[in-house]
């Protein structure tokens, strides 16, 4: 006759296996469901209407029909936002006629500085396939939301400010689905064979 | 001999490549440039060539202390800029920070503190013209106890940049630097 103690010590067992199970399972679950929405369903963005850096207004629609590339940056920006541009130039290149559908969009998080003009003469002095984006202030903030870019001004001593942002390079495909991200400083081997996936090239 | 770039065969543009990065590294041999200042030694000030109408632009520079007290960079002063300041950036996971340093930038006794691409910088804000491959910036940068002193800084294009991003790890910025910025953001 087992004792007690035993009794309560196996149930307490199978308890705990269950228990086990149940998390991995769920756990299982929770990270097949992340990776499916990450790689086939996700959609970023939201409707708006803003500027291009030719004056013309330009919607979400834009984003449709072609693979996509969004980077969201300000022109008093010294550093990261000339290098992206930069680096998204020679990825062009690299790609070359692979690249022929891709498109490239410069999104403003400094809309109150920077005007279509200046976001103009900005990306076309380094890329001529990069298109600025610009606006309404509350738009721009919709679509920095929409997004989940992060970006915020820090007031500088002088009354002035500069801006903190996501720096990332965000990739959709024709569809419009999301399809990840190119990261400042990334290995351009990396980065161009991303590329090369978004556009169906390999 | 951007031209020349865009326009030739992919196979071609190898060897292009190639000489143009020696001659981009005998090119900055040659421009190398340094100043003294008491017992501060000033290597390559070099700033980034900007588009037309941006309105900044990033200088860089090697600061050397060989005397045994810690001095500190206080501030800039240039006539093409409405204000030079210092300013630290620096990578928080996807996201780009950058901060001024209003109580200037310590030069450690016997140390060193390297301004590059990726983090610490000088910040020429309102700058009144473009910043062109080759040219050179005047500056007047002022120490604590050095005192001040007057610096040229060349003018790279991103090329040239990209060089001295690769030799200083770019992209390997450093995280969590940037603690002391933090409580601002909740604005």
């Amino acid at each position: 006759m087992p004792r007690p103690g035993l009794k309560t010590g196996i149930w307490a067992a199978i308890a705990a296996l269950f228990l086990l199970s149940v998390g991995f399972l769920g756990w299982q679950y929770a990270v097949r469901g992340t990776d499916q929405s990450l790689t086939s369903g996700l959609k970023l963005g939201t409707d708006f209407t803003l500027v291009d850096h030719n004056g013309a207004p330009i919607t979400q629609a834009a984003f449709a029909g072609r693979p996509t590339m969004v980077f969201f940056g300000f022109t008093r920006c010294p550093e990261v936002c000339p290098t992206t541009l930069y680096e998204m130039a020679g990825w062009f290149e690299a790609l070359g006629e692979q690249g022929r559908d891709l498109q490239a969009f410069f999104i403003s998080v400094d809309p109150e500085r920077d005007t279509p003009e200046i976001m103009k003469s900005y990306a076309e002095a380094l890329t001529d396939r990069v298109t600025g984006i610009t606006g309404d202030p509350d738009e721009i903030a919709k679509v920095i939301a929409a997004w989940h870019v992060y970006a915020a001004k820090i007031p500088t001593d002088d009354g002035d400010y500069t801006m903190d942002h996501t720096a990332s390079v965000f990739l959709m495909d024709e569809n419009g689905n999301f399809k990840g991200t190119i990261a400042y400083g990334e290995n351009p081997d990396t980065a161009i064979a991303k590329l090369r996936r978004l556009v169906g090239a390999t | 001999m951007k031209g020349i770039q865009q326009k030739a065969k992919p196979m071609k543009r190898i060897a292009i490549l190639l000489s143009a990065a020696i001659l981009g590294m005998s090119s900055a041999m040659v421009s190398a440039h340094d100043y003294k200042l008491g017992s501060l030694e000033i290597e390559h000030p070099f700033a980034r060539a900007t588009p037309p109408n941006a309105p900044v632009s990033g200088g860089y520079l090697t600061i050397r202390n060989s005397g045994d007290a810690a001095d500190r960079l206080v501030s800039g002063e240039a006539d093409f800029a409405e204000r030079v300041e210092i300013h630290e950036m620096a990578m928080d996971g996807d996201v780009m920070k950058m901060r001024q340093l209003a109580d200037g930038l310590e030069i450690p006794a016997g140390g060193e503190v390297v301004l590059k691409p990726g983090g610490y910088h000088i910040m020429f804000i309102g700058i009144d013209s473009q910043f062109k491959d080759g040219e050179t910036r005047n500056v007047k940068l002022t120490f604590e106890k050095a005192g001040s002193i007057d610096v040229d800084f060349k003018v790279q294009d991103m090329k040239a940049m990209q060089g001295h991003m690769k030799k200083d790890g770019h992209g390997k910025m450093d995280h969590g630097k940037m603690e002391h910025g933090k409580k601002k953001q909740d604005d």
